[in-house]
C-alpha cells in the first residue's frame, strides 16, 4: 500500500551509467550505456565512432598500393593479419598469384599475429576479471613475438609487411631460428596461463555460463571467428576458403559446445596451440624462391629491372626538337624546376643546368617534340642540338620508356580489371572482408571493410542483458573487439 | 578546610603516577603512530617487489637502490596533488570520509598487543573493540561514496557497505571459537592463554575458523579477490574515484592499516601472538633469545605476504557470487565451529 502510493509521488527508474569510453576496461573507445537495476543490467546502448577515421573512404582516393599501411590501423593489435586480408583481396582482384614462398612467408607471420593477438585478448580479459598476473605473462610472450616482427620488418606494431604480390622482404635464416625457439617454448608458456585461470574455481564461476548464445543465433548476429566457434560452429575461412598456403597445412578448428564465455576462452586456448603448429609446419616446408608476383603489368618492379641504366640522371638529358616543337607551354607549366624557357608559339629551350631530368616534360609534350638523348651536364648545348636531330639510340628510348612507365604506374596505379570482388579472411578476431568496387583505374571506386569487431560489438546487448555489472566486463573481453576496427 | 589539606602527599603521589601514565601511553602511541605510517609506505614497497616479482618483473628500481625511497616519493608527489572536489559534490560528507575512514583504522592499533606489555590500552574488551571500530569504517566508504556523487563511486560505495557487514558477521563468528578456547576478550590474555594450551596456537585446535577468519579478513579489506568495491575494470576506482592527493592517499593508508590489523588480528588470535609454541622452543631451545616483538612481526608480515600472494594468483569475484559466500558457506561454517568448539569445551 505505501509503495504504491510511493510510486504515484516518486518516479522510479534505472541507475544509468556510462560506461566509456575513457574507460579501464572498454578495450579503447567504446561507450556503453548501462541500464542497472540494483546490478543487473536491464539494457546496454553501444556507441561506437570515436576512432572514425575514414579509413573506407580514404581508400578510395589512394592507388591500391597506398591504401595497404591504412589496414594496420584498423586492428592495430594484429596488423599483420589485415595486412595479409587487405592484400589477398587486392591479389582476387588483380587475378594475380602469389609465389609459393611468399605464401608460406605470409602464414607463418599471420599464424604469429593471431598469437600475438590472443595474447593480448587473454591479457586483458584476465585483467578484466581480475587476475592480473596472467597479463604480465601474456605481455611477456607478445613481447617476444613483436621482436620477432621488429627482425623482418623492422616496425613492432604497424608492420605493412605483406605486400599486394607476395611481401616486402625475405625472412632472414636468424630470424626462423628465433622463432622455432618461440614455438619449442610457447606450448609450455600457454600450460602456464592454463595453471593460473584455467581451472581456477573463481576464473569458472565468472566464466561460466555468462554471455550464452546458441550456435544458431550467433550465426543469425553475424558473429565470426572464435567468438562463432565457441558456440560450436565449425566455421573457419582458413578451412573452408583456403587462401595463402592454409591448404598445405594440418590444423583443427577448435570448437566448443555450450557458446558461453568459458567455451570461447577454450577455443583461443586451443588456437594457441593451432596457430603454434601452423608456424612450426610452413618452417619445415618454407619453399626456396621469389617473394614478389611476376606480373609486370600489375606489380611495382624493382627500378633497377624498370631502368638498366644506373644513373640515369646523370646519363640522361632531355631536349626539344626545335622543328616538331609547336610552343604549347604544356611542358613549360609541367617543369618543376621552371627550366623550360620560351615564348608562346615559338620553339622552348631546356636549361640543362636546372633541368631535374623528372621527364615531366617528356611525359606531357602532345607532340613528341622531346627527345632523351644520352649525355648529362658534361655535354655542351651545341652538342646537345645536334643529338636532338639525331636518331637516338634504342636502349636511351627503351631506359626512357621505362622511367616513363615507373612514373605513370605510381601516380596512377595499375589498370585494374572492372568490377566488384568481396574477399574474406580469417582474422583473429573472426572474418575480415573487403569489398572492391573497381571502375578499371588505379584506385577503388569503393573500399568496404567487414570489420568483425564492428559486428561483434552489436552482440554486447544480446549477451550482456540480464546480467549484472561484473558480467559486462567479461562479454566485453569475450568478444574480443578492438575499436580501433570497429570504428575505421 | 584549607587548600593545602586537600592536596595531600598521597594525592601528589597519585597525580604523578597519572601522569607518568599518561605520557608512557603518548610515547607508546608516538611509537606506534610512527611505525604504523613508516609500515603503511613500506607495505606498499613490499606489496610492489613482491608482486613484481611473482609477475616476472623487477618491481620499483629507479628511486634510490632497488627503488627503497619510491614510497617517500609517492608521498610526496600524494601530499603535493590537486585537491579536486567535483562541483556537485556534497562537500562536508566529502571531507568527513577519508577522516573516518582513516581514524577507523588508526584507533584498532590502541589495542593491538605487539609484544609482552608493549599495548596502548590493554582493554577487556579488546576483540569487541576491533570490530566495533572496524564497523564505522564502512561509514567512511559509504558516505565517500555518496558524497562524490559519482554513479560509479555510489555502486562502489553500496557494494562495500553491503560487503564489509556480511564479512564481519562471519569474521566475528569465527573469533567466537577462540574465545570460548581461552576464556576472554582481551588480547593480550588470548595470547597468553594460547600459549599456556596444548598446541600453542590456536590455528590448530580452531582451524576452520581460522580459515573462514582469513577468507573474511581478505573481503573484509576489499582485498583481490573480493575487491569489488574498487574493482577498476567495473567500476573505475570504486568509491574513491573522485578523490585525489591527500584524500585518496587517506584511503590508502586506511586501508594498508586495515590490513597490518586483520594480520595482526590473525597474529594474535590464531598464530600465537609474540609467542612461540612450547614444542617448538623445546627443539629448538636457542631461539627463546629472539625478542617477542620479532616474533610478531614475522607472523604478521608472513600474513601479509599471503595478501599479496593471493592478489598476484587469483581473478575477482562476482558482487552476486561473493555474498553467496559469505552467507551460505562462511557463517554456516562459522557457526558450525563454535557449536562444535562449545560442545568439546563442555566435554573436557
Amino acid at each position: 500500500m505505501i509503495q504504491k502510493e510511493a510510486e504515484k509521488i516518486f518516479e522510479t527508474r534505472e541507475l544509468n551509467v556510462n560506461m566509456g569510453p575513457q574507460h579501464p576496461a572498454t578495450h579503447g573507445v567504446l561507450r556503453l550505456v548501462l541500464d542497472i537495476d540494483g546490478e543487473t543490467i536491464v539494457k546496454v546502448t553501444p556507441h561506437v565512432g570515436y576512432l572514425h577515421r575514414g579509413i573506407e573512404k580514404l581508400g578510395e582516393s589512394l592507388s591500391y598500393f597506398q591504401a595497404l599501411p591504412l589496414t594496420d590501423r584498423m586492428d592495430y593489435v594484429s596488423a599483420m593479419s589485415n595486412n595479409i586480408g587487405y592484400c589477398v583481396a587486392v591479389e582476387k582482384l588483380f587475378g594475380i598469384e602469389v609465389p609459393e614462398r611468399a605464401k608460406y612467408i605470409r602464414t607463418i607471420v599471420g599464424e604469429m599475429s593471431r598469437i600475438a593477438n590472443h595474447l593480448l585478448w587473454l591479457a586483458t580479459h584476465a585483467l578484466d576479471i581480475g587476475a592480473m598476473t596472467v597479463f604480465l605473462y601474456c605481455f611477456r610472450e607478445r613481447e617476444w613475438i613483436l621482436d620477432l616482427y621488429e627482425m623482418i620488418c623492422g616496425a613492432r606494431l604497424t608492420v605493412t609487411y605483406p605486400r599486394v604480390g607476395g611481401v616486402r622482404n625475405d625472412v632472414p635464416q636468424e630470424f626462423l631460428d628465433s622463432l622455432w625457439k618461440f614455438t619449442e617454448e610457447f606450448p609450455s608458456r600457454v600450460l602456464e596461463y592454463e595453471t593460473l585461470i584455467d581451472q581456477n574455481r573463481i576464473w569458472l564461476e565468472r566464466t561460466k555460463g555468462i554471455g550464452v548464445i546458441s550456435a544458431e543465433e550467433a550465426v543469425n548476429w553475424g558473429m565470426t571467428g572464435p567468438t562463432l566457434r565457441g558456440s560450436g560452429v565449425p566455421y573457419d575461412i582458413r578451412k573452408h576458403m583456403p587462401y595463402d598456403a592454409y591448404d598445405k597445412v594440418e590444423f583443427d578448428v577448435p570448437i566448443g559446445t555450450e557458446g558461453d564465455t568459458y567455451d570461447r576462452y577454450r577455443c583461443r586456448m586451443l588456437e594457441f596451440r593451432q596457430s603454434n603448429n601452423i608456424i612450426r609446419q610452413c618452417i619445415e616446408k618454407l619453399p626456396p624462391g621469389p617473394i614478389m608476383a611476376d606480373a609486370p603489368k600489375f606489380m611495382l618492379q624493382p627500378k633497377d629491372k624498370m631502368m638498366p641504366i644506373t644513373h640515369p640522371t646523370e646519363a640522361l638529358a632531355y631536349v626539344i626538337e626545335e622543328k616538331v616543337c609547336k610552343g604549347c607551354g604544356m611542358c613549360l607549366r609541367a617543369c618543376p624546376a621552371a627550366a623550360i624557357f620560351g615564348e608562346k608559339k615559338k620553339p622552348h629551350t631546356i636549361k640543362q643546368e636546372m633541368c631535374l631530368r623528372c621527364g615531366n616534360c617528356f611525359v606531357t609534350c602532345k607532340f613528341k617534340a622531346l627527345k632523351v638523348v644520352p649525355g648529362g651536364k658534361a655535354m655542351t648545348e651545341e652538342q646537345l642540338k645536334e643529338l636532338a636531330s639525331a636518331p637516338v639510340p634504342e636502349e636511351i628510348t627503351k631506359a626512357a620508356e621505362y622511367m616513363v612507365r615507373h612514373f605513370e604506374f605510381v601516380k596512377k596505379g595499375p589498370k585494374v580489371p572492372e568490377g566488384e570482388i568481396y574477399v574474406a579472411t580469417e582474422v583473429p578476431k573472426g572474418e575480415l572482408g573487403f569489398y572492391f568496387v573497381s571502375d578499371g583505374s588505379g584506385k577503388p571506386y569503393r573500399m568496404r571493410v567487414r570489420a568483425p569487431s564492428f559486428i561483434h560489438a552489436g552482440c554486447i546487448p544480446r549477451l550482456a542483458v540480464g546480467h549484472l555489472v561484473a558480467d559486462v566486463i567479461a562479454v566485453i573481453g569475450t568478444i574480443d573487439i578492438v575499436l580501433g576496427e570497429c570504428d575505421r | 578546610m584549607s587548600v593545602t589539606n586537600i592536596i595531600t602527599p598521597d594525592l601528589i603521589h597519585a597525580s604523578v603516577d597519572f601522569g607518568l601514565k599518561v605520557l608512557i601511553i603518548i610515547i607508546k602511541i608516538a611509537v606506534v603512530l610512527a611505525v604504523g605510517l613508516l609500515h603503511v609506505a613500506y607495505a606498499t614497497y613490499f606489496e610492489r617487489k613482491v608482486i613484481g616479482h611473482m609477475q616476472v618483473r623487477l618491481g620499483p628500481m629507479r628511486v634510490g637502490p632497488h627503488g627503497l625511497l619510491q614510497p617517500i616519493a609517492d608521498g610526496v608527489k600524494l601530499f603535493f596533488k590537486e585537491d579536486v572536489i567535483p562541483a556537485q559534490a556534497d562537500k562536508v560528507a566529502f571531507f568527513l570520509a577519508p577522516v573516518i575512514f582513516m581514524a577507523a583504522s588508526m584507533v584498532n592499533l590502541s589495542v593491538i598487543p605487539f609484544t609482552s606489555g608493549f599495548v596502548i590500552a590493554n582493554v577487556n574488551i579488546g576483540l569487541l573493540f576491533i570490530f566495533a571500530i572496524a564497523g564505522m569504517g564502512v561509514y567512511g566508504i559509504f558516505i565517500s561514496g555518496w558524497a562524490s556523487n559519482s554513479k560509479y563511486a555510489f555502486i562502489g560505495g553500496l557494494r562495500s557497505a553491503a560487503q564489509v557487514i556480511s564479512y564481519e558477521i562471519a569474521m566475528g563468528l569465527s573469533l567466537v571459537g577462540v574465545m570460548i578456547l581461552s576464556g576472554s576478550l582481551n588480547l593480550t590474555d588470548i595470547v597468553k592463554a594460547q600459549q599456556a594450551s596444548i598446541f600453542g596456537v590456536y590455528a590448530i585446535p580452531q582451524i576452520v575458523a581460522f580459515v573462514v577468519f582469513t577468507i573474511a579478513a581478505v573481503a573484509e579489506t576489499n582485498r583481490t579477490p573480493f575487491d569489488l568495491p574498487e574493482a577498476e575494470s567495473e567500476l573505475v576506482a570504486g568509491y574513491f574515484t573522485e578523490y585525489s592527493g591527500f584524500r585518496f592517499a587517506l584511503f590508502f593508508l586506511g586501508e594498508y592499516i586495515a590490513m597490518f590489523i586483520m594480520a595482526s588480528l590473525a597474529t594474535v588470535c590464531f598464530l600465537g601472538g609474540w609467542t612461540m609454541p612450547w614444542y617448538i622452543l623445546k627443539v629448538l631451545p636457542f631461539l627463546k633469545i629472539v625478542p617477542g616483538i620479532v616474533w610478531f612481526l614475522v607472523k604478521v608480515y608472513a600474513f601479509i605476504f599471503f595478501y599479496y600472494w593471493i592478489r598476484a594468483t587469483v581473478p575477482r569475484y562476482r558482487y552476486d557470487q561473493l555474498m553467496g559466500i559469505g552467507w551460505k558457506i562462511l557463517i554456516p561454517i562459522a557457526l558450525a565451529n563454535i557449536v562444535v568448539t562449545a560442545l568439546i569445551k563442555l566435554l573436557l
